[in-house]
């Protein structure tokens, strides 16, 4: 199989990010473990959360982390597909939306 | 989608029915080429090896392999086809044991335990003998399996009998997935049978803890939020009642193995135990304070140890030369199976340890 710009095993590697730039780097992992845990939103809608914008953001690494993540947690297909819909219609939404910018510049210029 | 389970490994006749070949790939390929270290290689970074046995307080028997449920993570590789029971005779010699030794617990496990013909009269000589707390683990279904099993819960009641039973999930899609088609309704329906007799309601001294393991190549999540998920899910569902949830890591032999290796997750789930690693659950390991006896009597750490037939370092090694001072300390037999119950909070017959 030819090399692809993805690995799966590099997700792995993440944490060694800080290798190079180490103080930017634990910062970040220290942010990042605080936002997911458990607040005023439980750890699980966290994860539900994190696994919409992961499909918004179109990141295979976020994808696979935190469909594991789900699934550890006890979270069902059912419930994963649903979060995905609701970052589908904030897409597709946002899309939508400026749609009415549109017909403003249209109805600006030839109404 | 889900679909009738029948065989085991063994009936199969799978290379994977042999504990030396699950050994073997336990031991070889990511662990030889130093990828990832050996487990006797991690718990010696913090100065846990070699793992001794301390103070022994739970006996866990295996009164048999066969079961009436065929499930995908078995790590007995149980099934109806398996005819390894314990016999009267070897019940009389655990019996003995029982009643010098200084354990608390007892904890019957199996296959499913209520199909060994002499369960009955083990559990009644057993209670005669007081132990503190004496668990029966249960797959549940086979209350509905049969007209004969139908005043199990009468029973474990009159014997006082602390029921431990397999949940995977509070959802019929997903349990049926790991344990069959129709165990969800079935167990369900035992779960309100044991309620109705006083299991697991709040002030009941009837004990009814639920345990759950995940149906896939992934790690449980944390004890108390799943605790808490199914508790919500069963009450409002069906209006079941229980005490505790206990998430159990599952180890990676007999046909969790087979699974890994056939859905091509094993490298990513051992990586994943070893990732998980806490040295902090080591020291609670059950190997350390448990005594798992096989079917034909023969003493090992654990019950996964049993089914890797790997018996304990002990000049004790049959429940007939059964000797507590020799057991004590002894050197608890490890491989890379090892991780399963280290990872994150770790994972016991009763839970996290950590």
């Amino acid at each position: 199989m030819s090399k692809t710009y993805y690995d799966p095993a590099d997700l792995r590697k993440f944490s060694e990010i800080t290798e190079w730039g180490e103080e930017l780097g634990n910062k970040f992992f220290e942010y990042y473990g605080k936002v997911f845990e458990e607040g005023a939103l439980t750890a699980r809608e966290k994860s539900l959360i994190a696994l919409a914008v992961a499909h918004t953001e179109q990141c295979p690494y976020c994808i696979d982390a935190y469909t594991k993540d789900g699934l550890q947690r006890g979270v069902t297909k059912e419930e994963m597909m649903e979060a995905i819909h609701v970052g589908a219609a904030i897409k597709s939404g946002a899309t939508l939306v400026h749609g009415v910018q549109m017909m403003n510049k249209v109805n600006k210029l030839d109404g | 989608m889900t679909k009738l389970k029948t065989q085991s490994l063994q009936k199969k006749g799978s290379d994977l029915a042999q504990s030396n070949k699950q050994l073997d790939i336990l031991s070889n390929g990511i662990f030889q080429n130093g990828e990832l270290p050996t487990f006797k290689t991690k718990i010696s970074e913090t100065s846990q090896f070699p793992l001794t046995a301390k103070k022994l307080e739970i006996l866990q028997i295996n009164v048999g392999y066969m079961c009436n449920q065929v499930c995908d993570h078995c790590h007995v590789d149980a099934g109806p086809d398996r005819k390894e029971i314990m016999t009267r005779d070897t019940m009389r010699q655990c019996l003995e044991v029982i009643k010098t030794s200084g354990a608390h617990t007892l904890d019957l496990t199996g296959g499913a335990p209520e199909m060994n013909p002499d369960f009955r009269w083990f559990v009644e000589e057993a209670s005669k003998v007081g132990v503190k707390d004496f668990i029966v683990r249960s797959n549940l279904t086979i209350i509905r399996a049969n007209k004969k099993y139908y005043d199990l819960p009468e029973f474990f009641k009159k014997h006082n009998v602390h029921v431990v039973s397999s949940m995977p999930h509070w959802t019929k899609g997903k349990t049926d997935k790991q344990r069959g088609d129709g165990v969800f309704d079935k167990s369900i329906k035992a779960l309100q049978e044991l309620n109705a007799v006083g299991y697991g309601m709040p002030d009941s001294d009837l004990r009814l803890d639920l345990v759950y393991n995940p149906s896939g190549a992934f790690l449980p999540g944390d004890q108390s939020a799943m605790e808490k998920d199914f508790k919500k899910a069963l009450m409002e569902d069906f209006g079941i009642e229980f005490h505790n949830l206990f998430a159990i890591t599952n180890l990676p032999i007999a046909r969790f193995l087979d699974y890994l290796i056939a859905s091509e997750n094993y490298e990513d789930y051992m990586y994943s135990l070893v990732e998980a690693y806490n040295p902090a659950a080591v020291a609670n390991v059950m190997c350390t304070n448990t005594l798992s006896i096989s079917w034909d009597g023969y003493l090992f750490d654990c019950d996964f140890n049993q089914m890797l037939e790997l018996p304990v370092n002990s000049k004790s090694k049959h429940i007939s030369e059964f000797n507590e001072e020799q057991l004590e300390g002894r050197n608890i037999v490890i491989s890379q199976h090892c991780y399963g119950c280290t990872a994150g909070a770790g994972s016991s017959c009763q839970g996290v340890v950590a």
